[in-house]
């Protein structure tokens, strides 16, 4: 790419205006747990990131980092070239350009479907009411739970809420969306129209860390696929690549496990 | 039987209106002093959290009776503090309030950490990863909610301080206990009818409270 600044880091990795999020040696224990050990990732800017592996193995730990909803122990993380602040204002604002998909969707059970979208909008953005609500139907539309809008979550299948919280992830214009694995709470029949949302996502240039156990996604949707073992990322690459050509003997077992039934 | 309550001698409605006073301004002030504990014992800042633990121990733990005479004695006759009140009786109404407020404010916010319990983490924390502060994630997200799940608790608060009020006797605001006492002593032949007079008006005043709060706890619930 032309006009892209190259220059060298502290620890002499290569470094580019490109890399929205760089994560660097990062530690962390919960207790005596090591949950992630040396973990170094670089996401550029529009990439699509895939992030399997088994249960236990620090993919939702590594995902919640990034936003600081998990604090680290050592290493660093930057975004967009800035490195994580402390709790604050600035990591207050810093979130608000991260959105964050969870597993059990967390909308907020004492407001409606638009309230939930016009929350950060008013709050953090400070926009006006009317350009929030009308960029709220607007989105609720994109993600085809429109006509929802004035409902409670808790009337909404587990799909439309998982729509509804991608939907209030959008509204702040995030660089970059992470989801915790997005349909592990799922019906079955409602797995698809979630992740055809997030096909769009991907589609549209969004740059994206998606933890999943959806490999049908990883395949179609993914830039790179990371596994994760033990708390290591052991192996990155295409998914092509990686689904039909593993190269550590970890991710041949995982892939055997999970492929062949 | 109840032939004294005619006598015209004993301002019965008065003395119950002073009560109902007592335990409307107590209640709004102990929501808000509990509402400003409850933020200090879940607040990121070790000293707030200290000082609400500390606060709310110490409080919660020392007779009521103790509270508003302290209230008197010490606020008012030692350090001349009034609170704008003119006349004994007046004085005493106000310290009071504030004895009860003191005192009430440490059973809202544990009744409000109780509501606060019930709010799954993924609130808070799909809020901060919206980018909300600390204090708009609480306003915003968390209390509403735990206010929801906290009615019933605080309808047994607000029981409770209706009641209490008539420790403020013992500073001589002039509330229903204070006339229940003269009227023991100047009705002692009618002391079952005066009792029953007294029991019969707390109730007019705990029962819909109890009613009303219990029904708006089903309305407000979240549904989750």
């Amino acid at each position: 790419m032309s006009g892209v600044s190259v220059s060298k880091g502290p620890e002499g990795a290569t470094r580019s205006a490109d890399d929205l999020v760089v994560l660097s040696e990062v530690n962390k224990h919960f207790g005596a747990l090591h949950v992630l050990q040396d973990v170094d990732l670089t996401i550029t800017r529009g990439e699509v990131v895939v992030v399997i592996g088994p249960s236990g193995s620090g993919k939702s730990t590594l995902c919640r980092t990034i936003n600081r909803l998990e604090s680290i122990d050592s290493g660093t993380i930057t975004i967009d070239g800035k490195p994580l602040p402390a709790e604050g204002k600035e990591l207050a604002r810093l979130r608000s350009d991260v959105g964050m998909v969870f597993q059990s969707f967390n909308l907020f059970a004492h407001k409606t479907v638009l309230e939930n979208v016009m929350l950060g909008q008013i709050k953090v953005r400070k926009t006006e009411k009317k350009a929030a609500e009308a960029k709220a139907r607007a989105l609720l539309d994109r993600v085809g739970v429109g006509t929802q809008a004035d409902k409670y979550p808790a009337q909404l299948s587990g799909g439309q809420q998982q729509r509804v919280a991608i939907a209030r992830a959008l509204a702040m214009d995030p660089k970059v969306m992470l989801f915790d694995e997005p349909t592990s709470a799922l019906d079955p029949e409602m797995i698809n129209e979630v992740l055809e949302v997030m096909q769009q996502l991907a589609r549209d240039g969004m740059t994206m860390v998606v933890v999943t156990h959806e490999m049908g996604f990883a395949r179609s949707a993914a830039n790179r696929v990371v596994f994760m073992a033990d708390g290591r990322i052991v192996e990155q690459a295409s998914p092509e690549e990686f689904f039909s050509n593993p190269r550590s003997d970890r991710a041949k077992d995982f892939l055997s496990k999970i492929l062949h039934h | 039987m109840f032939d004294f309550l005619d006598s015209g001698q004993y301002d019965l409605l008065g003395a119950f209106w002073v009560t109902a006073k007592l335990t409307f301004f107590s209640a709004i002030g102990s929501l808000i002093w509990g509402t400003a504990l409850v933020t200090m014992r879940v607040s990121p800042v070790p000293m707030m959290r200290a000082f609400g633990t500390v606060y709310v121990n110490v409080v919660r733990n020392t007779p009521l009776t103790v509270v508003i005479v302290a209230c008197l004695m010490c606020l008012n006759q030692t350090l001349l503090v009034s609170l704008g009140g003119k006349g004994s009786e007046d004085i005493g109404f106000r310290l009071a309030i504030l004895g009860l407020v003191a005192y009430t404010g440490t059973f809202v916010c544990e009744a409000l950490r109780s509501g606060i319990n019930t709010v799954p983490p993924g609130q808070a924390e799909a809020a901060r990863a919206l980018g909300l502060s600390f204090f708009q994630v609480l306003t915003l997200v968390v209390l509403p909610q735990a206010f929801r799940s906290a009615v019933t608790p605080l309808a047994n608060v607000l029981i409770a301080l209706t009641k209490n009020t008539t420790v403020a006797a013992a500073i001589s605001a002039a509330e229903a206990a204070s006339l229940m006492k003269k009227m023991i002593e100047f009705e002692a032949d009618a002391l079952f009818a005066v009792f029953a007079v007294f029991a019969f008006g707390f109730m007019v005043l705990t029962l819909p409270t109890g009613l009303l709060l219990g029904w708006a706890a089903k309305r407000l619930a979240v549904k989750r």
